[in-house]
């Protein structure tokens, strides 16, 4: 069974999934920050491939990305830094990133590695669904790589079905039509989304990210999904102090 | 798809194995919005009119194709100069925009957005917003704005709000990533005027068919006089691409009519200091759209560099990538230091001064046979705006 579905087989709620951009703060920090949110109580662990062009990024994790590139971070350094991944991970990890690093690495060698240093799914939403089924699934499916979507508040019904059949592991639900980046609070506009998305009664099961920053949002969001996922809240909390306590005090703050 | 269409895009929204929508999930309403309603709204009557009738008494069209006889005598050829330096806001830009903004119209579009890297789109976008009493907000790289400060009050005047793009190089390709980012924030009431044929289907598409208009006229001008609606090759500058295509657009099944892309070589295609995509760039996916780009091995899109700033985008439109790899256009790379040269050649020689991206076209003259040849050089912009550089390069 593949970690993924793991965690939601062992873990109904509350299901808590944590990003950072590679090579950031400091460009080995990768496999210690990784670490240190499995000690500190995280469900799953989004790794950010760092891009030049982020579109569907905020401020926040494009300057992550920008500050770990100038340091030299590249998709070819992360996949050296998760060698030794799973001896110290037990919990999933996911890649995000964007489709054109993934391409320049070679689609293929990209799945093997993956699937070499036990890397359990992906999010790249920059690769659209339809493009994904005539070209790349095959290829994931090879080797056991999870493709994950994305659903917005705009995504119409037919396409939500539609990604329910095609998305694996689960999808991701974005809070709000926006960027990344960590908002304020969560609107009517938003839960009447969720609970009409929780009506639909999907197979596939569901985490809410964008704008999640704290444990309020993060438990509020729980209640219509199985999880929620924090990103830009967790580089902030990196760029002020990316120490093992900060971290552990940062997902305390969450999870207790 | 016949074979008479194998240059122009297909159901899947690609040109060959280039083009497609690589947009993410929050921008996919947005473009399919448009993929299922741009040609019916494009082909209605009552869009054409109102289209035509903007383009001739607003725009100023048709521009006229001037046989330029000082400059034929110099290269023993026929050469026709297609005047969309003439078009109202001096450049073939406002062609898309008027074509844009009257989609936007029919979409019950309330804002407008769009990207800038010299200004002459933004120009051209602040322009028919004022046109049409539109809110309108410009995302410029922040270095752009300092280089092109003239521009930047242009659309303040026309009342566009104007948008620092502060991340990455500062440029246009990050003045982009705002834009998308912007209509990800705003995806029901805004329509993003994508300023050439870059972009994910249908942008290059419909680009392309507001700007067929230049070669549309040039077949009918070319028939009065010379008696013959087409040339033996048509040279263009490609920055995105956008004049290019315009100019190409009704010879891309003609094959006898050779078709001539200029891309700005920089420094040099041996230089880091170039913007030569066809020459330096591998394939890959950027702005939504798999084509030719300049990129690292790891896939980080790399900032390109010009003396225009018209033409340093890292990128080219993926009917262009096609048009390449098939062989239909060639491509030249030309340096800096050509295209001021070819810029002050056609100043002296017809009085007319071209902008720096226009001049990459005209030192194409030098780079192919042209004698005993009817040639159309697409005079995509004018000189105006480029006087700063012009005199800061100081050879005339």
């Amino acid at each position: 069974m593949n970690r993924i579905n793991e965690v939601f087989f062992s873990k109904k709620k509350n299901v808590l999934s944590i990003y950072f951009t590679a090579g950031y703060p400091k460009i080995d920090d990768t496999l210690r920050i990784a670490r240190v949110l499995q000690t500190a109580g995280t469900d799953m662990i989004e790794i950010g491939i760092p891009y030049s062009d982020p579109i569907a990024d905020g401020p926040t994790i494009q300057d992550s990305s920008q500050k770990a590139l100038d340091a030299g971070m590249s998709l070819k350094l992360l996949m050296v830094q998760l060698q030794d991944l799973r001896k110290y991970i037990s919990i999933p990890v996911i890649l995000m990133g964007y489709i054109n690093p993934v391409l320049q690495y070679g689609f293929g060698k990209f799945c093997q590695d993956c699937k070499e240093v036990g890397i359990d799914g992906v999010i790249i939403p920059d690769l659209p669904m339809q493009e994904y089924v005539e070209t790349y699934q095959r290829t994931f499916e090879e080797y056991g790589i999870y493709n994950i979507f994305l659903i917005t508040p705009q995504t119409s019904e037919r396409r939500i079905l539609r990604i329910n059949e095609v998305s694996k592991g689960f999808v991701y639900m974005v809070s709000s039509a926006s960027i990344t980046g960590a908002k304020q609070n969560v609107s009517q506009e938003q839960v009447d989304y969720f609970v009409r998305i929780q009506k639909m009664n999907l197979s596939i099961e569901r985490l809410i990210g964008f704008g999640i920053s704290n444990k309020e949002t993060f438990k509020n969001a729980c209640k219509y999904a199985s999880g929620a996922i924090i990103g830009s809240a967790f580089i902030n909390q990196l760029s002020k102090d990316a120490s093992d306590e900060a971290i552990i005090s940062f997902v305390g703050s969450i999870v207790n | 798809m016949t074979s008479q269409e194998k240059y122009k895009v297909n159901s899947s929204g690609y040109y060959g194995k280039y083009g497609g929508a690589y947009v993410p999930e929050m921008l996919l309403p947005n473009i399919l919005e448009l993929q299922e309603n741009y040609l019916e709204i494009m082909s209605k009557s009552s869009f054409k009119k109102e289209f035509d009738y903007l383009l001739r008494d607003y725009v100023g069209r048709p521009t006229p194709l001037y046989l330029a006889e000082r400059m034929s005598e110099k290269y023993q050829a026929q050469i026709f100069l297609k005047r969309e330096d003439l078009c109202h806001t001096g450049a073939h830009k406002i062609n898309n925009t008027i074509g844009q903004i009257l989609l936007a119209k029919a979409l019950h579009k309330k804002k407008i957005i769009a990207e800038t890297g010299a200004g002459q789109h933004g120009v051209a976008t602040a322009t028919v917003c004022a046109l049409m009493g539109m809110e309108c907000i410009i995302y410029m790289g922040a270095v752009d704005m300092l280089r092109q400060r003239p521009n930047v009050e242009r659309m303040k005047i026309l009342g566009a709000d104007i948008r620092s793009a502060e991340s990455g190089s500062k440029t246009l390709k990050d003045a982009t990533n705002e834009a998308m980012r912007h209509w990800i924030n705003n995806p029901t009431d805004t329509h993003y005027i994508i300023g050439s044929v870059v972009g994910p289907h249908p942008y290059p598409d419909l680009v392309a068919r507001f700007q067929s208009v230049i070669s549309k006229e040039i077949k009918f001008q070319l028939n009065e006089q010379i008696g013959r609606d087409f040339p033996d090759m048509v040279i263009a500058c490609v920055g995105g691409g956008s004049n290019a295509v315009g100019a190409f657009y009704h010879y891309l099944n003609h094959s006898s009519v050779q078709l001539v892309a200029a891309e700005a070589a920089g420094l040099g295609i041996d230089h880091k200091k170039s913007a030569a995509t066809t020459f330096l760039g591998t394939e890959g996916i950027l702005h939504g759209s798999k084509t030719l780009l300049m990129q690292t091995a790891d896939g980080q899109v790399t900032e390109p560099y010009s003396i225009s700033a018209g033409l340093d985008y890292p990128g080219i439109g993926p009917i262009h990538a096609h048009l390449f790899d098939s062989g239909r256009a060639h491509f030249c790379a030309v340096t800096d230091e050509e295209a001021m040269h070819a810029g002050i050649d056609l100043s002296r020689l017809e009085g007319i001064i071209p902008a720096i991206e226009t001049a990459h076209a005209i030192s194409a003259l030098d780079k192919f046979e042209v004698k005993d040849q009817v040639v159309v050089i697409n005079v995509s912009g004018r000189g105006d705006k480029d006087l700063d550089t012009y005199i800061s390069w100081g050879k005339y």
